[in-house]
């Protein structure tokens, strides 16, 4: 790093950027200029910091302090003030939702507490684009450790003793993959990265590889160092530009510097990675799809067996890692297993990092010990549900998840224990719900994604996740029948039970768990004709309460059908036939007396 | 080789190493339903995509269900395929299938003949429970072979398969996805504009009418009503050995004289084998072979009887175009000889006959409407209807056709050798050329005329026949994957033959994609070859310079062999076209 005394970390990860941080960046760069400080204060565009409900987030590096929803006319300020004068802007600094206080440290933020940073250890710290920022945190001595120290063999018992699990999904041991591998006997191997995150509102690779590329590169250097490969593949979906333009320049730097190439550490390893550009389809993050869709093929999944491990890329043996995971092994390799193996659960070993969205104040990446319970990670992390709504249900696992109910928010997460309660890890999609969401309607979600995302190859994906998503469609729209449900859990079944990859076999997950957890909401939309969360706009009814209505006219002047009928002072009536349930009568009242369907 | 204990359904049963579900439980009488799964054996074609999963069993100890096709039996593996999980989901998969489906069963050409009806009936299937929207994609009726109906795609990629591996021409692959997907060419590109052999071995292979023939049969009824015309029939070879099949006859069955009896029913004005345009072909194929080999011409030479091949090497060797022979191919022959030497002594105006040629093949459609075979309107084939529909011809008629008396072939141009009968089946154009290159080189008369060496079903085949101080080195391939190894040699020039005959379909037009569905008995294939080379045997001339009606031909209208009078009818050209 540079001598100067101060930096201007400014986030550059996706939702930052797209809140015009690059722009908080250059009139940075302009106004450190315009005051004579460009020597001795630097500005840099760092990965993302986790906290993206926030942003565009700023934080002054040494002082630690961290300003939120930055924007471009603060910039003034805060180096006026902050940089030139040394004072605080109080203004931007996050404040706690509960206690109300206003927090300059990030390490002080509840969001943050509970954290603990392995695979974003680097992200917001450094700058992605500058491989020298990498190695001053012990960027690649992991590799040169086990390329001088190491035999493969040891590095792959690291591995195992770690009990570092797929970060995927599958949750398979990465050690026993890369051992699974290396046995093969082939004269070439491969290891690929799979960077094809894809479940909705998912972004933890995305962010590792804006925030950090290097520790992927060093990763598959050490996977191709124990299995016995030279080459690696990056496989990203070209919907994720920033990351790919920086993991283009950390693959730059890595060969300028020789840590990737021939020779590496001037040993007799050679390895040097390339990147394959997807076309984003959801299908492609099962292994064998991708590996057919690297090769140039139709990205389908085909059977296993054979393993990638046995027969993948070009029928060679292969090792599919996904980012995450291969974000904590140069840690391993450093700290050693019983490091890694001190921190989560008996069998989910380490850290998870989840993309938390939906109702909760705090949304961001949070990284979290495995074994922390649900509840911590929304109420401590999260900050509880927006606007003192009731929790409803937490969906983990994206596409292929199920719903979490109250009932289980004290599970500790790993991947057993979310997988007995019926959802699973996933990749780490969190979606909380309030008391607002009907979970008819997102299971009619989910379901639109995965028979829109399936490749079609199989019956049960291609025509299973069809019909369920029909007969979902009705449900939502009042028109459902009690047969339907059997006809959900029957077929719902069946494809778990015979699609030919995972994508099908957990696609029926989010209808099954919200069966099981919300059969009474399923009942409301069969039975009743109704929505109790008002969600589903065809069930969706509104009524005036006579008893309450005051005949002020607030909701007949907001009506944009004009629906509402009543004279003033006199009870409203909305017409049933003409209401759009657009739910504007229903905040325009104010002595509730709109009833919400 | 390891064995394995297993157990089916309570069954105990030892199995080889490397036994799928599905192999394993036919050892044992246990029946499970495919619908995807396709393996013709012998000829090394396998479609494993494992996709339909109308085939799930319970595997003790596994949560999914495993497809019986393609999964591997292991040591100790418990299997179920009678219980209510395995039998739900099966018939879950078939329901699933029928959702998506037309219910134009009834007026549908696979009807009966239809792999997804025949498991919905094996099922007792009687209701569909998951109703819902249907595919609705436009018919592909570009080609003049056949026509693609992806509203009846059940994606069982058997196709592909035959399109992509065996074939190696890549025009098949999934379009779209999910609901939407089905199997097409890339940006679902109308089957005509692309590098498509019209080999049909995709239709061949279709459990359903997602890929069938274009039918003329219409087109043939309309010119048999009309009074004005002169309708004339050729018969391929491959033909007479497998229409029986449609009538219920065992494979294999020579029906020759059956068949003429059945054309003869329909009112044809004259019925010709197409064997005497493969004598023919002879003449001339023989003849060129013979110039090129005497006068240091281009080797090795490769036959051109195969319609899907010609177009084969247009597309994917266009550079390579002087190796064919230039011969056209025996119904276009028959049907330039019908048009001006028969008419002329008939006394018929050429435009007032019409040939109908009945094929075991799709791509002599497609050849019988090349521009450069149809430019001159006297000198071609009007109609090309395959055996499939010839069938139909006659079911529609009312003929009886296992119970007619054999017949006879016309005159004139009905009398044929039986080196013209084995042009069938792989192998058998290059013996009958031998045969009669073998007379003409060495000027003795060839006593022993059966060249086992040239038979089989291997896809590629090679051998030397000594042909007086010469060493006629002949290579044989059949299937175009096995062709391309071939045409890649002579690029590479490492070619080591002098004469090469290809044909496009497995097994040579015996397994053409016109022929009576095989359901993947690949033992019909042989039966069909079996009959062929018996009716070779039963013929009195082997050699097609015997036949004296094709010296007649030669002395009263062609002159000699590669004449310029046999150039301008018997002869063609090949134009480099595209690969798309």
């Amino acid at each position: 790093m540079t001598t100067q005394r101060t930096h201007i970390m400014v986030c550059g990860g996706t939702g930052c950027v797209s809140a015009d941080s690059l722009e908080i960046v250059e009139k940075f760069k302009g106004a450190l200029s315009d005051a004579g400080y460009s020597d001795e204060v630097g500005v840099i565009k760092t990965g993302c910091f986790g906290f993206c409900g926030q942003g565009p987030i700023v934080k002054i590096h040494p002082d630690n302090v961290f300003y939120v929803k930055v924007s471009p006319d603060d910039v003034a300020e805060i180096v006026g003030e902050h940089i030139i004068k040394g004072r605080t802007v109080q203004r931007l600094l996050y404040q706690e939702p509960e206690t109300q206080k206003k927090l300059p440290k990030h390490d002080e933020m509840s969001f943050y507490k509970k954290q603990y940073r392995i695979a974003l250890r680097n992200c917001g710290l450094i700058n992605p684009e500058d491989i020298n920022e990498y190695i001053a945190f012990n960027g690649y001595e992991a590799l040169g450790k086990a390329l001088t120290e190491y035999t493969p063999d040891k590095v792959i018992e690291i591995m195992k003793a770690s009990g570092l699990r797929g970060r995927g999904g599958g949750g398979f041991s990465t050690g026993l993959k890369w051992e699974l591998t290396r046995k093969t006997v082939s004269d070439q191997k491969y290891v690929i990265c799979n960077a094809d995150e894809g479940d909705p509102g998912a972004f933890m690779d995305r962010s590792i590889l804006e925030g950090d590329p290097h520790s992927v590169l060093e990763a598959m250097a050490l996977a191709g160092y124990a299995i016995g490969a030279q080459e690696g593949i990056i496989y990203i979906r070209a919907e994720y530009p920033l990351a790919i333009k920086r993991l283009e320049v950390a693959i730059a730097q890595a060969r300028e510097y020789g840590l990737l190439g021939k020779q590496i550490f001037e040993t007799n390893f050679s390895f040097d990675i390339k990147i394959k550009l997807g076309a984003g389809a959801f299908v492609c993050g099962e292994e064998t799809a991708l590996i057919h869709s690297v090769e140039g093929n139709r990205g389908e999944p085909t059977k296993k067996p054979p393993y990638p491990a046995v027969e993948g890329y070009n029928r060679k043996p292969t090792v599919v890692n996904n980012v995450e995971t291969l974000a904590n092994v140069a840690p391993i390799i450093l700290k050693g297993a019983e490091w890694f193996s001190s921190i989560g659960t008996e069998k989910s070993k380490g850290t998870k990092v989840f993309a938390l969205a939906g109702k909760v104040n705090n949304v961001g990446l949070v990284e979290v010990p495995m074994g922390t319970t649900l509840r911590e990670i929304i109420y401590d992390i999260g900050g509880g549900i927006i606007g003192g709504k009731k929790f409803k249900a937490v969906q983990t696992g994206g596409p292929s998840g199920g719903v979490i109910t109250t009932l289980d928010l004290d599970t500790p997460i790993d991947y057993e224990s979310l997988r007995a309660i019926g959802s699973m890890m996933g990749s780490g999609g969190m979606i909380v719900m309030d008391e607002d969401d009907c979970m008819v309607n997102i299971a009619k979600f989910y379901l639109e994604f995965t028979q829109d995302e399936s490749c079609g190859k199989c019956t049960p994906c291609r025509l299973g996740t069809k019909r369920m998503f029909e007969i979902l469609d009705k449900i939502t729209k009042g028109e459902g029948t009690m047969d339907d449900i059997t006809k959900l859990r029957t077929l719902g079944k069946t494809v778990k039970e015979s699609a030919l990859c995972g994508l099908g076999q957990t696609a029926p997950n989010p209808i099954l768990s919200t069966l099981e957890y919300f059969y009474d909401e399923y009942l409301a939309h069969i039975q009743d004709k109704r929505c109790p969360a008002g969600a589903c706009k065809a069930l969706a009814k509104y009524k005036i309460i006579e008893e309450k209505c005051i005949g002020c006219t607030a909701c007949a002047r907001v009506c944009p059908v004009s629906c509402i009928s009543g004279a003033p002072k006199q009870k409203h009536v909305i017409d049933e036939e003409k209401c759009i349930a657009c739910g504007a009568c229903y905040t325009a009242c104010k002595f509730q007396a709109v009833l919400r369907p | 080789m390891k064995m394995l204990s297993i157990r089916i359904n309570d069954i105990p049963l030892q199995v080889p190493e490397g036994t799928t579900i599905l192999d394993a439980a036919k050892a044992v009488n246990v029946k499970i339903p495919t619908l995807c799964h396709m393996n013709l054996k012998d000829f090394g074609i396998v479609n494993q995509s494992a996709s339909c999963r109308v085939c799930v069993v319970e595997v003790e100890g596994r949560a999914p269900l495993a497809p019986a096709c393609s999964e591997l039996c292991t040591d100790g593996m418990v299997i179920r395929t009678d219980n209510l999980r395995a039998i739900s989901a099966r018939r879950t998969a078939v329901e699933l299938l029928l959702s998506n489906h037309p219910f134009d069963c009834l007026l549908c050409p696979k009807n009966l003949e239809c792999e997804l009806q025949a498991l919905a009936q094996e099922l007792g299937i009687r209701e569909i429970r998951y109703a819902g929207e249907k595919m609705d994609h436009p018919k592909d009726t570009s080609s003049y072979a056949l026509v693609k109906d992806p509203n009846k795609c059940v994606m069982c990629r058997r196709c592909e398969t035959m399109c992509n591996t065996v074939q190696t021409c890549g025009i098949l692959s999934a379009v779209n996805r999910g609901f939407n997907v089905f199997v097409g060419p890339a940006f679902n590109l109308d089957m005509v504009d692309t590098s498509c052999t019209f080999c049909g071995q995709c239709v061949a292979v279709c459990p359903t009418a997602a890929l069938t023939e274009v039918n003329n049969t219409d087109k043939v009824w309309d010119h048999l009503a009309d009074p004005k015309k002169h309708v004339v029939v050729q018969v391929a070879p491959a033909v007479r050995v497998a229409i029986g099949e449609e009538f219920g006859m065992d494979p294999g069955t020579i029906t020759t004289g059956k068949l003429v009896s059945a054309l003869r029913a329909l009112h044809f004005d004259a019925i010709f084998d197409t064997d005497f345009g493969a004598d023919l072909t002879i003449m001339e194929e023989a003849s060129e072979l013979i110039h090129r080999i005497q006068n240091g011409g281009v080797l090795p030479m490769l036959t051109s009887c195969c319609p899907a091949w010609v177009k084969f090497f247009e597309h994917q060797f266009p550079d390579m175009l002087d190796i064919p022979s230039t011969c056209k191919s025996p119904q276009i022959m028959l049907g330039a000889i019908i048009k001006t030497y028969y008419a002329e002594k008939m006394g018929l105006k050429p435009e007032d006959i019409v040939v109908v040629s009945v094929m075991p093949c799709l791509a002599k459609k497609a050849e019988a409407a090349r521009p450069e075979l149809t430019k001159d309107d006297n000198n071609n084939v009007d109609i090309v209807i395959t055996t499939r529909e010839l069938a139909l011809m006659l079911k529609e008629a009312g003929v009886n056709f296992a119970g007619l008396p054999e017949s006879q072939f016309d005159h004139l141009l009905g009398e044929s050798t039986g080196a013209s009968v084995i042009f069938g089946t792989t192998g058998g154009v290059i013996e009958a050329a031998v045969r009669t290159a073998y007379d003409w080189i060495t000027g003795e008369t060839l006593e022993k005329v059966d060249f086992q060496q040239l038979r089989g079903l291997e896809g590629i085949r090679s051998a030397t026949v000594k042909v007086g101080d010469m060493n006629l080195r002949i290579g044989i391939a059949h299937g175009l994957g096995n062709a391309r190894k071939l045409l890649e040699d002579i690029r590479d020039g490492i070619s080591q033959f002098d004469a090469i005959e290809i044909m496009a379909c497995p097994g040579g037009c015996i397994g053409g994609g016109g022929q009576p569905y095989h359901h993947g008995d690949m033992d019909i294939i042989k039966k069909r070859q079996a009959a062929i080379y018996q009716e070779d045997r039963g013929k009195v001339l082997r050699k097609s310079h015997d036949n004296p009606y094709i010296k007649q031909l030669y002395d009263e209208y062609l002159g000699k062999p590669n004449s310029h009078k046999a150039h301008e009818l018997l002869h063609t050209h090949y134009i480099p076209k595209e690969k798309i």
